[in-house]
Protein backbone atom coordinates (compact mmCIF):
# COMPACT_ATOMS: atom_id res chain seq x y z
CA UNK A 1 0.00 0.00 0.00
CA UNK A 2 1.31 3.42 -0.85
CA UNK A 3 2.54 5.85 1.73
CA UNK A 4 -0.10 8.30 0.53
CA UNK A 5 -2.86 5.97 1.60
CA UNK A 6 -1.19 4.84 4.79
CA UNK A 7 -1.11 8.09 6.67
CA UNK A 8 -4.75 9.15 6.36
CA UNK A 9 -5.79 5.89 8.04
CA UNK A 10 -3.30 6.39 10.86
CA UNK A 11 -4.40 10.01 11.18
CA UNK A 12 -8.05 8.96 11.46
CA UNK A 13 -7.18 6.43 14.15
CA UNK A 14 -5.08 8.95 16.06
CA UNK A 15 -7.91 11.50 15.93
CA UNK A 16 -10.26 8.83 17.22
CA UNK A 17 -7.88 7.98 20.04
CA UNK A 18 -7.48 11.65 20.91
CA UNK A 19 -11.23 12.01 21.06
CA UNK A 20 -11.29 9.14 23.57
CA UNK A 21 -8.75 10.75 25.90
CA UNK A 22 -9.77 14.37 25.32
CA UNK A 23 -12.34 14.39 28.13
CA UNK A 24 -9.60 13.35 30.57
CA UNK A 25 -7.38 16.17 29.37
CA UNK A 26 -10.16 18.76 29.60
CA UNK A 27 -10.91 17.66 33.15
CA UNK A 28 -7.27 17.77 34.20
CA UNK A 29 -6.81 21.23 32.71
CA UNK A 30 -9.86 22.67 34.40
CA UNK A 31 -9.26 21.09 37.77
CA UNK A 32 -6.18 23.27 38.23
CA UNK A 33 -7.86 26.56 37.28
CA UNK A 34 -9.10 29.02 39.86
CA UNK A 35 -12.83 29.79 39.79
CA UNK A 36 -12.03 33.35 38.69
CA UNK A 37 -9.95 32.12 35.80
CA UNK A 38 -12.60 29.60 34.86
CA UNK A 39 -15.38 32.15 34.72
CA UNK A 40 -13.19 34.64 32.83
CA UNK A 41 -11.83 32.34 30.15
CA UNK A 42 -14.19 29.39 30.08
CA UNK A 43 -13.36 25.69 29.98
CA UNK A 44 -11.22 25.65 26.84
CA UNK A 45 -8.38 27.97 27.81
CA UNK A 46 -5.14 26.58 29.14
CA UNK A 47 -4.53 27.22 32.85
CA UNK A 48 -2.36 30.27 33.61
CA UNK A 49 -1.03 28.79 36.81
CA UNK A 50 -1.41 25.80 39.03
CA UNK A 51 -4.35 26.34 41.36
CA UNK A 52 -4.63 23.40 43.71
CA UNK A 53 -6.99 24.86 46.30
CA UNK A 54 -10.01 23.52 44.41
CA UNK A 55 -8.68 20.00 44.71
CA UNK A 56 -7.72 20.53 48.33
CA UNK A 57 -11.13 22.00 49.23
CA UNK A 58 -12.92 19.18 47.53
CA UNK A 59 -10.74 16.57 49.21
CA UNK A 60 -11.52 18.00 52.64
CA UNK A 61 -15.18 18.67 51.98
CA UNK A 62 -15.99 15.11 51.01
CA UNK A 63 -13.30 13.54 53.20
CA UNK A 64 -11.91 11.92 50.09
CA UNK A 65 -9.20 10.05 51.98
CA UNK A 66 -11.88 8.14 53.86
CA UNK A 67 -13.69 7.34 50.60
CA UNK A 68 -10.48 6.05 49.06
CA UNK A 69 -9.85 3.93 52.12
CA UNK A 70 -13.37 2.50 51.95
CA UNK A 71 -13.01 1.71 48.26
CA UNK A 72 -9.64 0.03 48.78
CA UNK A 73 -10.92 -1.92 51.77
CA UNK A 74 -14.08 -3.10 50.03
CA UNK A 75 -12.51 -3.83 46.63
CA UNK A 76 -9.49 -5.54 48.19
CA UNK A 77 -11.53 -7.77 50.48
CA UNK A 78 -13.89 -8.67 47.65
CA UNK A 79 -11.02 -9.49 45.29
CA UNK A 80 -9.42 -11.87 47.79
CA UNK A 81 -12.69 -13.38 49.03
CA UNK A 82 -14.10 -13.90 45.56
CA UNK A 83 -10.85 -15.43 44.32
CA UNK A 84 -10.86 -17.94 47.20
CA UNK A 85 -14.50 -18.80 46.60
CA UNK A 86 -13.90 -19.14 42.85
CA UNK A 87 -10.95 -21.45 43.41
CA UNK A 88 -12.95 -23.71 45.73
CA UNK A 89 -15.89 -23.89 43.33
CA UNK A 90 -13.72 -24.39 40.28
CA UNK A 91 -11.71 -27.10 42.02
CA UNK A 92 -14.85 -29.14 42.55
CA UNK A 93 -16.13 -28.48 39.04
CA UNK A 94 -12.98 -28.45 36.93
CA UNK A 95 -10.81 -31.01 38.70
CA UNK A 96 -13.23 -32.91 40.93
CA UNK A 97 -15.60 -33.16 37.94
CA UNK A 98 -18.49 -33.60 40.33
CA UNK A 99 -21.76 -34.99 39.06
CA UNK A 100 -24.00 -32.50 37.36
CA UNK A 101 -21.15 -30.05 36.95
CA UNK A 102 -22.59 -28.72 33.69
CA UNK A 103 -25.69 -27.68 35.57
CA UNK A 104 -23.70 -26.22 38.43
CA UNK A 105 -21.65 -24.24 35.95
CA UNK A 106 -24.75 -23.06 34.10
CA UNK A 107 -26.13 -21.92 37.45
CA UNK A 108 -23.04 -19.78 38.09
CA UNK A 109 -23.17 -18.30 34.62
CA UNK A 110 -26.81 -17.36 35.04
CA UNK A 111 -26.13 -15.95 38.51
CA UNK A 112 -23.45 -13.83 36.88
CA UNK A 113 -25.86 -12.36 34.33
CA UNK A 114 -28.66 -11.76 36.81
CA UNK A 115 -29.41 -8.03 36.99
CA UNK A 116 -28.67 -6.56 40.41
CA UNK A 117 -32.05 -4.85 40.27
CA UNK A 118 -33.62 -8.24 40.94
CA UNK A 119 -31.56 -8.64 44.12
CA UNK A 120 -31.27 -5.14 45.43
CA UNK A 121 -34.45 -4.77 47.42
CA UNK A 122 -34.32 -8.13 49.21
CA UNK A 123 -30.61 -7.62 49.90
CA UNK A 124 -31.41 -4.20 51.33
CA UNK A 125 -34.27 -5.62 53.38
CA UNK A 126 -32.39 -8.68 54.63
CA UNK A 127 -29.30 -6.69 55.56
CA UNK A 128 -31.50 -4.38 57.62
CA UNK A 129 -32.95 -7.41 59.39
CA UNK A 130 -29.47 -8.77 60.03
CA UNK A 131 -28.17 -5.43 61.29
CA UNK A 132 -25.70 -5.20 58.42
CA UNK A 133 -27.31 -2.30 56.58
CA UNK A 134 -24.95 0.61 55.91
CA UNK A 135 -21.86 -1.42 56.73
CA UNK A 136 -18.94 -2.03 54.44
CA UNK A 137 -19.15 -5.69 55.41
CA UNK A 138 -22.55 -6.08 53.74
CA UNK A 139 -21.20 -4.79 50.44
CA UNK A 140 -18.12 -6.99 50.76
CA UNK A 141 -20.25 -10.09 51.30
CA UNK A 142 -22.59 -9.37 48.40
CA UNK A 143 -19.86 -8.61 45.88
CA UNK A 144 -17.66 -11.49 46.98
CA UNK A 145 -20.47 -13.79 45.91
CA UNK A 146 -21.43 -11.90 42.75
CA UNK A 147 -17.86 -11.66 41.47
CA UNK A 148 -17.20 -15.30 42.38
CA UNK A 149 -19.87 -16.29 39.85
CA UNK A 150 -17.69 -15.03 37.03
CA UNK A 151 -14.53 -16.37 38.64
CA UNK A 152 -16.02 -19.84 38.97
CA UNK A 153 -17.01 -19.80 35.33
CA UNK A 154 -13.59 -18.71 34.10
CA UNK A 155 -11.50 -20.85 36.47
CA UNK A 156 -13.59 -23.98 35.93
CA UNK A 157 -12.79 -24.02 32.25
CA UNK A 158 -9.12 -23.34 32.97
CA UNK A 159 -8.94 -26.12 35.56
CA UNK A 160 -10.92 -28.42 33.26
CA UNK A 161 -7.81 -28.46 31.08
CA UNK A 162 -5.45 -28.91 34.05
CA UNK A 163 -3.08 -31.84 33.42
CA UNK A 164 -4.69 -34.78 35.21
CA UNK A 165 -1.38 -36.61 35.53
CA UNK A 166 -0.06 -34.02 37.98
CA UNK A 167 -3.10 -34.41 40.22
CA UNK A 168 -3.01 -38.20 39.99
CA UNK A 169 0.71 -38.31 40.75
CA UNK A 170 0.28 -36.14 43.84
CA UNK A 171 -2.59 -38.32 45.01
CA UNK A 172 -0.48 -41.45 44.63
CA UNK A 173 2.22 -39.74 46.67
CA UNK A 174 -0.35 -39.50 49.45
CA UNK A 175 -1.47 -35.87 49.16
CA UNK A 176 -5.06 -35.29 50.17
CA UNK A 177 -7.43 -33.04 48.29
CA UNK A 178 -6.54 -29.95 50.29
CA UNK A 179 -2.87 -30.45 49.71
CA UNK A 180 -3.41 -30.99 46.00
CA UNK A 181 -5.45 -27.78 45.87
CA UNK A 182 -3.10 -25.48 47.81
CA UNK A 183 0.26 -26.95 46.88
CA UNK A 184 -0.33 -27.83 43.23
CA UNK A 185 -3.47 -26.43 41.62
CA UNK A 186 -3.29 -22.92 43.09
CA UNK A 187 0.41 -22.33 42.39
CA UNK A 188 0.07 -23.60 38.83
CA UNK A 189 -3.04 -21.47 38.19
CA UNK A 190 -1.48 -18.34 39.66
CA UNK A 191 -1.58 -16.31 36.42
CA UNK A 192 -5.33 -16.83 36.01
CA UNK A 193 -5.97 -16.12 39.66
CA UNK A 194 -3.94 -12.94 39.28
CA UNK A 195 -6.14 -11.82 36.41
CA UNK A 196 -9.21 -12.53 38.51
CA UNK A 197 -7.87 -10.51 41.45
CA UNK A 198 -7.28 -7.50 39.22
CA UNK A 199 -10.69 -7.80 37.61
CA UNK A 200 -12.56 -8.25 40.87
CA UNK A 201 -10.78 -5.27 42.37
CA UNK A 202 -11.54 -2.91 39.53
CA UNK A 203 -15.09 -4.14 38.98
CA UNK A 204 -15.91 -3.73 42.65
CA UNK A 205 -14.24 -0.31 42.69
CA UNK A 206 -16.55 0.75 39.84
CA UNK A 207 -19.78 -0.79 41.18
CA UNK A 208 -22.55 1.68 41.69
CA UNK A 209 -26.13 0.48 42.26
CA UNK A 210 -25.72 -1.82 45.26
CA UNK A 211 -23.19 0.37 47.11
CA UNK A 212 -25.45 3.36 46.44
CA UNK A 213 -28.34 1.58 48.13
CA UNK A 214 -26.38 -0.07 50.90
CA UNK A 215 -23.95 2.65 51.99
CA UNK A 216 -25.75 5.78 53.04
CA UNK A 217 -23.54 7.23 55.73
CA UNK A 218 -20.61 9.40 54.68
CA UNK A 219 -18.10 7.31 56.57
CA UNK A 220 -18.88 4.16 54.64
CA UNK A 221 -19.29 5.40 51.09
CA UNK A 222 -16.98 4.41 48.27
CA UNK A 223 -15.43 6.86 45.81
CA UNK A 224 -17.97 5.95 43.13
CA UNK A 225 -20.97 6.37 45.38
CA UNK A 226 -19.77 9.61 46.95
CA UNK A 227 -19.08 11.20 43.58
CA UNK A 228 -22.29 9.87 42.03
CA UNK A 229 -24.39 11.19 44.89
CA UNK A 230 -22.70 14.60 44.77
CA UNK A 231 -23.30 14.80 41.05
CA UNK A 232 -26.91 13.71 41.51
CA UNK A 233 -27.51 16.54 43.97
CA UNK A 234 -26.40 19.09 41.36
CA UNK A 235 -24.71 21.17 44.05
CA UNK A 236 -21.23 21.37 42.61
CA UNK A 237 -19.84 24.38 40.80
CA UNK A 238 -17.54 23.97 37.83
CA UNK A 239 -14.28 23.95 39.79
CA UNK A 240 -15.60 21.45 42.27
CA UNK A 241 -16.98 19.25 39.52
CA UNK A 242 -13.60 19.14 37.88
CA UNK A 243 -11.84 18.46 41.13
CA UNK A 244 -14.27 15.60 41.73
CA UNK A 245 -13.80 14.25 38.23
CA UNK A 246 -10.01 14.44 38.41
CA UNK A 247 -9.85 12.74 41.79
CA UNK A 248 -12.21 10.07 40.50
CA UNK A 249 -10.23 9.55 37.32
CA UNK A 250 -6.79 9.34 38.93
CA UNK A 251 -7.18 5.98 40.70
CA UNK A 252 -8.61 4.50 37.51
CA UNK A 253 -5.61 5.71 35.54
CA UNK A 254 -3.26 4.31 38.16
CA UNK A 255 -4.95 0.90 37.93
CA UNK A 256 -4.91 1.11 34.20
CA UNK A 257 -1.19 1.78 34.02
CA UNK A 258 -0.45 -0.87 36.62
CA UNK A 259 -2.60 -3.57 35.12
CA UNK A 260 -2.91 -2.71 31.45
CA UNK A 261 -1.45 -6.00 30.29
CA UNK A 262 -3.45 -8.13 32.67
CA UNK A 263 -6.62 -6.27 31.81
CA UNK A 264 -6.43 -6.46 28.06
CA UNK A 265 -5.29 -10.08 28.05
CA UNK A 266 -7.66 -11.19 30.74
CA UNK A 267 -10.68 -9.65 29.08
CA UNK A 268 -9.95 -11.52 25.93
CA UNK A 269 -9.56 -14.77 27.85
CA UNK A 270 -12.74 -14.16 29.82
CA UNK A 271 -14.83 -13.24 26.84
CA UNK A 272 -13.96 -16.13 24.63
CA UNK A 273 -13.87 -18.81 27.24
CA UNK B 1 -23.40 -37.99 48.80
CA UNK B 2 -20.00 -39.64 48.85
CA UNK B 3 -21.37 -42.58 46.94
CA UNK B 4 -22.84 -40.57 44.12
CA UNK B 5 -19.76 -38.45 43.73
CA UNK B 6 -17.57 -41.53 43.80
CA UNK B 7 -19.64 -42.80 40.91
CA UNK B 8 -19.30 -39.44 39.19
CA UNK B 9 -15.56 -39.64 39.67
CA UNK B 10 -15.43 -42.97 37.98
CA UNK B 11 -17.52 -41.77 35.09
CA UNK B 12 -15.16 -38.87 34.64
CA UNK B 13 -12.18 -41.19 34.81
CA UNK B 14 -13.88 -43.39 32.27
CA UNK B 15 -13.62 -40.54 29.81
CA UNK B 16 -9.93 -40.58 30.24
CA UNK B 17 -9.78 -44.31 29.73
CA UNK B 18 -8.12 -45.12 33.05
CA UNK B 19 -10.90 -46.71 35.06
CA UNK B 20 -9.19 -50.00 35.83
CA UNK B 21 -6.79 -49.03 38.58
CA UNK B 22 -8.30 -49.54 42.05
CA UNK B 23 -8.51 -46.36 44.11
CA UNK B 24 -8.28 -45.43 47.73
CA UNK B 25 -11.53 -44.21 49.26
CA UNK B 26 -11.66 -40.46 48.99
CA UNK B 27 -13.64 -37.63 50.39
CA UNK B 28 -16.07 -35.87 48.18
CA UNK B 29 -15.02 -33.03 45.93
CA UNK B 30 -18.54 -31.71 46.40
CA UNK B 31 -17.48 -30.51 49.86
CA UNK B 32 -15.42 -27.82 48.14
CA UNK B 33 -18.59 -26.51 46.60
CA UNK B 34 -20.26 -26.14 49.98
CA UNK B 35 -19.08 -22.62 50.92
CA UNK B 36 -19.92 -21.33 47.46
CA UNK B 37 -23.25 -23.08 47.53
CA UNK B 38 -24.25 -21.56 50.87
CA UNK B 39 -23.01 -18.12 49.89
CA UNK B 40 -24.97 -18.16 46.65
CA UNK B 41 -28.04 -19.38 48.42
CA UNK B 42 -27.95 -16.47 50.86
CA UNK B 43 -26.86 -13.67 48.55
CA UNK B 44 -28.35 -14.61 45.19
CA UNK B 45 -30.95 -17.38 45.30
CA UNK B 46 -32.97 -16.33 48.33
CA UNK B 47 -33.08 -12.61 47.42
CA UNK B 48 -33.97 -13.49 43.85
CA UNK B 49 -36.84 -15.75 44.93
CA UNK B 50 -37.98 -13.12 47.42
CA UNK B 51 -37.98 -10.49 44.70
CA UNK B 52 -39.98 -12.72 42.39
CA UNK B 53 -42.41 -13.52 45.18
CA UNK B 54 -42.84 -9.88 46.13
CA UNK B 55 -43.68 -9.04 42.53
CA UNK B 56 -46.98 -10.86 43.05
CA UNK B 57 -47.85 -8.77 46.07
CA UNK B 58 -48.72 -5.28 47.08
CA UNK B 59 -46.04 -4.12 49.48
CA UNK B 60 -44.71 -0.75 50.62
CA UNK B 61 -41.62 -2.21 52.29
CA UNK B 62 -43.12 -2.16 55.80
CA UNK B 63 -45.67 -4.48 57.34
CA UNK B 64 -46.47 -7.68 55.55
CA UNK B 65 -47.04 -7.93 51.80
CA UNK B 66 -50.57 -8.65 50.62
CA UNK B 67 -51.01 -11.13 47.79
CA UNK B 68 -52.25 -9.47 44.64
CA UNK B 69 -51.60 -12.12 42.02
CA UNK B 70 -50.81 -10.74 38.62
CA UNK B 71 -52.10 -7.26 39.40
CA UNK B 72 -48.64 -5.67 39.18
CA UNK B 73 -47.96 -7.25 35.83
CA UNK B 74 -51.36 -6.20 34.50
CA UNK B 75 -50.61 -2.68 35.63
CA UNK B 76 -47.25 -2.81 33.88
CA UNK B 77 -48.91 -3.64 30.58
CA UNK B 78 -50.82 -0.37 30.70
CA UNK B 79 -47.97 1.69 32.10
CA UNK B 80 -46.57 3.94 29.38
CA UNK B 81 -43.55 4.71 31.59
CA UNK B 82 -42.70 1.01 31.63
CA UNK B 83 -42.92 0.67 27.86
CA UNK B 84 -40.92 3.84 27.37
CA UNK B 85 -38.17 2.54 29.63
CA UNK B 86 -37.87 -0.65 27.59
CA UNK B 87 -37.96 1.32 24.35
CA UNK B 88 -35.03 3.33 25.67
CA UNK B 89 -33.33 0.03 26.47
CA UNK B 90 -33.36 -0.76 22.76
CA UNK B 91 -31.60 2.53 22.12
CA UNK B 92 -29.05 1.53 24.74
CA UNK B 93 -28.53 -1.81 22.97
CA UNK B 94 -27.73 0.15 19.81
CA UNK B 95 -25.34 2.44 21.70
CA UNK B 96 -23.68 -0.22 23.84
CA UNK B 97 -23.74 -3.35 21.68
CA UNK B 98 -24.41 -2.68 18.00
CA UNK B 99 -22.36 0.46 17.42
CA UNK B 100 -19.37 -0.52 19.61
CA UNK B 101 -19.23 -3.96 17.99
CA UNK B 102 -19.30 -2.52 14.48
CA UNK B 103 -16.80 0.23 15.26
CA UNK B 104 -14.70 -2.15 17.34
CA UNK B 105 -14.41 -4.58 14.43
CA UNK B 106 -13.20 -1.95 12.01
CA UNK B 107 -10.85 -0.42 14.59
CA UNK B 108 -9.48 -3.80 15.66
CA UNK B 109 -8.83 -4.88 12.10
CA UNK B 110 -7.27 -1.53 11.23
CA UNK B 111 -5.03 -1.58 14.30
CA UNK B 112 -4.12 -5.22 13.96
CA UNK B 113 -3.24 -5.72 10.34
CA UNK B 114 -2.61 -2.15 9.27
CA UNK B 115 -1.15 -0.01 12.03
CA UNK B 116 0.72 -2.86 13.69
CA UNK B 117 2.20 -3.89 10.35
CA UNK B 118 3.16 -0.51 9.01
CA UNK B 119 3.83 1.47 12.16
CA UNK B 120 4.80 -1.16 14.70
CA UNK B 121 2.98 -3.02 17.44
CA UNK B 122 3.82 -0.34 20.01
CA UNK B 123 1.84 2.27 18.11
CA UNK B 124 -1.07 -0.14 17.88
CA UNK B 125 -0.84 -0.91 21.61
CA UNK B 126 -0.83 2.77 22.56
CA UNK B 127 -3.85 3.49 20.37
CA UNK B 128 -5.64 0.48 21.79
CA UNK B 129 -4.91 1.71 25.31
CA UNK B 130 -6.48 5.09 24.48
CA UNK B 131 -9.67 3.46 23.27
CA UNK B 132 -9.77 1.15 26.26
CA UNK B 133 -9.19 3.76 28.95
CA UNK B 134 -12.86 4.71 29.55
CA UNK B 135 -13.60 1.07 30.36
CA UNK B 136 -11.69 1.22 33.65
CA UNK B 137 -13.35 4.46 34.71
CA UNK B 138 -16.13 4.19 37.30
CA UNK B 139 -19.36 5.02 35.50
CA UNK B 140 -20.15 7.61 38.16
CA UNK B 141 -16.94 9.45 37.29
CA UNK B 142 -17.55 9.16 33.54
CA UNK B 143 -20.98 10.64 34.22
CA UNK B 144 -19.51 13.61 36.08
CA UNK B 145 -17.01 14.26 33.32
CA UNK B 146 -19.60 14.14 30.57
CA UNK B 147 -22.40 16.00 32.28
CA UNK B 148 -19.94 18.84 32.79
CA UNK B 149 -18.74 18.70 29.18
CA UNK B 150 -22.33 18.61 27.91
CA UNK B 151 -23.59 21.32 30.27
CA UNK B 152 -25.67 24.00 28.52
CA UNK B 153 -23.86 27.03 29.99
CA UNK B 154 -20.10 27.03 29.89
CA UNK B 155 -19.96 23.35 28.96
CA UNK B 156 -16.90 22.44 26.91
CA UNK B 157 -18.83 21.14 23.95
CA UNK B 158 -20.94 24.28 23.59
CA UNK B 159 -17.88 26.46 24.13
CA UNK B 160 -16.04 24.52 21.49
CA UNK B 161 -18.89 24.94 19.02
CA UNK B 162 -18.92 28.67 19.70
CA UNK B 163 -15.15 28.88 19.29
CA UNK B 164 -15.24 27.30 15.85
CA UNK B 165 -18.12 29.47 14.70
CA UNK B 166 -20.91 26.93 15.05
CA UNK B 167 -22.58 28.78 17.90
CA UNK B 168 -26.02 28.04 16.47
CA UNK B 169 -25.40 24.32 17.05
CA UNK B 170 -25.21 24.80 20.80
CA UNK B 171 -27.69 22.68 22.65
CA UNK B 172 -28.83 21.75 26.11
CA UNK B 173 -27.50 18.28 25.36
CA UNK B 174 -28.79 16.49 28.44
CA UNK B 175 -31.70 18.80 29.25
CA UNK B 176 -33.56 18.74 25.95
CA UNK B 177 -36.10 15.89 25.96
CA UNK B 178 -35.61 15.31 22.23
CA UNK B 179 -31.87 15.17 22.53
CA UNK B 180 -31.04 13.72 25.95
CA UNK B 181 -31.36 10.07 24.95
CA UNK B 182 -29.00 10.54 22.02
CA UNK B 183 -26.49 12.36 24.22
CA UNK B 184 -26.55 9.50 26.71
CA UNK B 185 -26.12 7.07 23.82
CA UNK B 186 -23.08 8.98 22.64
CA UNK B 187 -21.52 8.80 26.09
CA UNK B 188 -22.22 5.06 26.25
CA UNK B 189 -20.50 4.45 22.92
CA UNK B 190 -17.48 6.25 24.34
CA UNK B 191 -17.63 4.14 27.50
CA UNK B 192 -18.15 0.83 25.76
CA UNK B 193 -16.00 0.84 22.62
CA UNK B 194 -12.82 -0.38 24.32
CA UNK B 195 -14.28 -3.73 25.30
CA UNK B 196 -15.09 -5.07 21.81
CA UNK B 197 -11.86 -3.60 20.48
CA UNK B 198 -9.69 -5.47 22.97
CA UNK B 199 -11.55 -8.76 22.55
CA UNK B 200 -11.43 -8.55 18.76
CA UNK B 201 -7.74 -7.69 18.69
CA UNK B 202 -7.02 -10.73 20.83
CA UNK B 203 -9.22 -12.84 18.58
CA UNK B 204 -7.38 -11.69 15.49
CA UNK B 205 -4.18 -13.17 16.88
CA UNK B 206 -5.71 -16.61 16.38
CA UNK B 207 -6.24 -16.04 12.69
CA UNK B 208 -3.70 -17.76 10.49
CA UNK B 209 -1.65 -15.04 8.76
CA UNK B 210 -1.37 -17.30 5.72
CA UNK B 211 -5.04 -16.68 5.01
CA UNK B 212 -4.32 -12.99 4.61
CA UNK B 213 -1.20 -13.59 2.58
CA UNK B 214 -3.08 -15.88 0.22
CA UNK B 215 -5.90 -13.36 -0.14
CA UNK B 216 -3.44 -10.56 -0.73
CA UNK B 217 -1.74 -12.59 -3.45
CA UNK B 218 -5.12 -13.11 -5.04
CA UNK B 219 -5.43 -9.35 -5.16
CA UNK B 220 -8.06 -8.92 -2.44
CA UNK B 221 -8.13 -5.38 -1.04
CA UNK B 222 -8.35 -4.47 2.65
CA UNK B 223 -12.14 -4.36 2.78
CA UNK B 224 -12.52 -7.67 0.97
CA UNK B 225 -10.08 -9.32 3.35
CA UNK B 226 -11.92 -7.76 6.27
CA UNK B 227 -15.26 -9.06 5.01
CA UNK B 228 -14.20 -12.51 3.86
CA UNK B 229 -11.48 -13.44 6.34
CA UNK B 230 -11.56 -11.29 9.47
CA UNK B 231 -15.31 -11.41 10.05
CA UNK B 232 -15.84 -15.16 9.59
CA UNK B 233 -12.69 -16.02 11.52
CA UNK B 234 -13.59 -14.14 14.67
CA UNK B 235 -17.31 -14.89 14.59
CA UNK B 236 -17.21 -16.55 18.05
CA UNK B 237 -15.81 -13.35 19.55
CA UNK B 238 -18.40 -11.24 17.74
CA UNK B 239 -21.33 -13.24 19.06
CA UNK B 240 -19.99 -13.30 22.61
CA UNK B 241 -19.31 -9.56 22.58
CA UNK B 242 -22.73 -8.78 21.14
CA UNK B 243 -24.42 -10.89 23.78
CA UNK B 244 -22.43 -9.50 26.71
CA UNK B 245 -22.85 -5.94 25.57
CA UNK B 246 -26.57 -6.40 25.00
CA UNK B 247 -26.97 -7.69 28.53
CA UNK B 248 -24.86 -4.81 29.86
CA UNK B 249 -27.04 -2.39 27.90
CA UNK B 250 -30.21 -3.81 29.42
CA UNK B 251 -28.72 -3.38 32.90
CA UNK B 252 -27.44 0.17 32.42
CA UNK B 253 -28.08 2.19 35.58
CA UNK B 254 -25.17 4.29 36.80
CA UNK B 255 -24.84 6.36 33.64
CA UNK B 256 -28.50 7.29 33.67
CA UNK B 257 -28.45 8.03 37.39
CA UNK B 258 -25.49 10.37 37.10
CA UNK B 259 -26.16 11.96 33.71
CA UNK B 260 -29.90 12.59 33.65
CA UNK B 261 -31.68 10.80 36.52
CA UNK B 262 -33.97 9.40 33.84
CA UNK B 263 -35.02 12.87 32.80
CA UNK B 264 -35.93 15.27 31.39
CA UNK B 265 -39.50 14.11 31.83
CA UNK B 266 -38.60 10.42 31.64
CA UNK B 267 -36.89 10.87 28.27
CA UNK B 268 -33.94 8.71 29.32
CA UNK B 269 -35.61 6.40 31.82
CA UNK B 270 -34.47 2.77 31.57
CA UNK B 271 -35.86 -0.34 33.33
CA UNK B 272 -33.18 -0.55 35.99
CA UNK B 273 -33.53 3.12 36.89
CA UNK B 274 -37.30 2.82 36.76
CA UNK B 275 -37.26 -0.10 39.18
CA UNK B 276 -34.76 1.72 41.42
CA UNK B 277 -37.02 4.78 41.77
CA UNK B 278 -40.08 2.58 42.22
CA UNK B 279 -38.32 0.66 45.00
CA UNK B 280 -36.66 3.46 46.89
CA UNK B 281 -38.41 6.72 46.03
CA UNK B 282 -42.02 5.65 45.50
CA UNK B 283 -41.54 2.64 47.83
CA UNK B 284 -43.93 0.56 45.72
CA UNK B 285 -41.82 -2.50 46.34
CA UNK B 286 -44.21 -4.98 44.71
CA UNK B 287 -44.40 -2.95 41.53
CA UNK B 288 -40.63 -2.38 41.44
CA UNK B 289 -40.10 -6.12 41.89
CA UNK B 290 -42.38 -6.78 38.92
CA UNK B 291 -40.33 -4.41 36.74
CA UNK B 292 -37.07 -6.04 37.74
CA UNK B 293 -38.55 -9.51 37.26
CA UNK B 294 -39.51 -8.70 33.67
CA UNK B 295 -36.00 -7.36 33.09
CA UNK B 296 -34.51 -10.50 34.64
CA UNK B 297 -36.60 -12.82 32.47
CA UNK B 298 -35.45 -11.02 29.33
CA UNK B 299 -31.80 -11.09 30.38
CA UNK B 300 -31.86 -14.73 31.46
CA UNK B 301 -33.52 -15.71 28.19
CA UNK B 302 -30.77 -13.94 26.27
CA UNK B 303 -28.09 -15.55 28.45
CA UNK B 304 -29.56 -19.02 27.93
CA UNK B 305 -29.65 -18.55 24.18
CA UNK B 306 -26.05 -17.37 24.29
CA UNK B 307 -25.01 -20.31 26.46
CA UNK B 308 -26.62 -22.81 24.09
CA UNK B 309 -25.01 -21.11 21.15
CA UNK B 310 -21.60 -21.09 22.76
CA UNK B 311 -21.73 -24.73 23.86
CA UNK B 312 -22.80 -25.79 20.41
CA UNK B 313 -20.04 -23.75 18.80
CA UNK B 314 -17.47 -25.31 21.13
CA UNK B 315 -18.78 -28.81 20.49
CA UNK B 316 -18.65 -28.23 16.77
CA UNK B 317 -15.14 -26.88 17.04
CA UNK B 318 -13.53 -29.57 19.17
CA UNK B 319 -15.81 -32.51 18.86
CA UNK B 320 -17.94 -33.37 21.89
CA UNK B 321 -15.88 -32.37 24.89
CA UNK B 322 -16.62 -33.10 28.51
Amino acid sequence: MTVLRRYPVLAALVIGALFMVLPFAVVAVNAVKSPAEYSAHGPLSLPRGLYLDGLKDFWQRVDFGQKLLNSVLISGSVAVGAAVLSVLNAYAIGIGRIRGRTWVLAFFVLANTLPQEALVYPVYYLSKQAGLYDTRLSVIIVFTVIQAAFGTYLLSSVLGRFPREIVEAARIDGANQWQVLWRIVVPVSRPTIGVLLVFFFIWTWNEFLLPLVMLISNDNQTVSVALGVLQGQRLMDATMTNAAALLGVLPAIVFFLLFQRTLTRGIAAGAVK
Amino acid sequence: MTVTVERGGRVARGHHGAATRPRRPRTSYALFLLPGFIAFLVVVVVPFLMNTGVSFTDWQGVGSPTWSGLANYRELMDDSEFWASFRHSLFMVVAMAVVPTALGLVLAAALFDFVAQHFGTRTAAVLRACFYLPQVLPIAVAGIVWSWILAPDNGSLNELLKAVGLGSWQQDWLGDPDLALYSVMGVMVWVQIGFPLVVFMAGLQRVDPQLYEAAELDGAGWWRRFWHITLPQIRPEISVVLLWCTIAALKVFGAVYVLTKGGPGGATDVPSYFSFTTFFEKTQVGYGAAISTVLTVIILALALIGLRFQTRAEDAEEGVRV
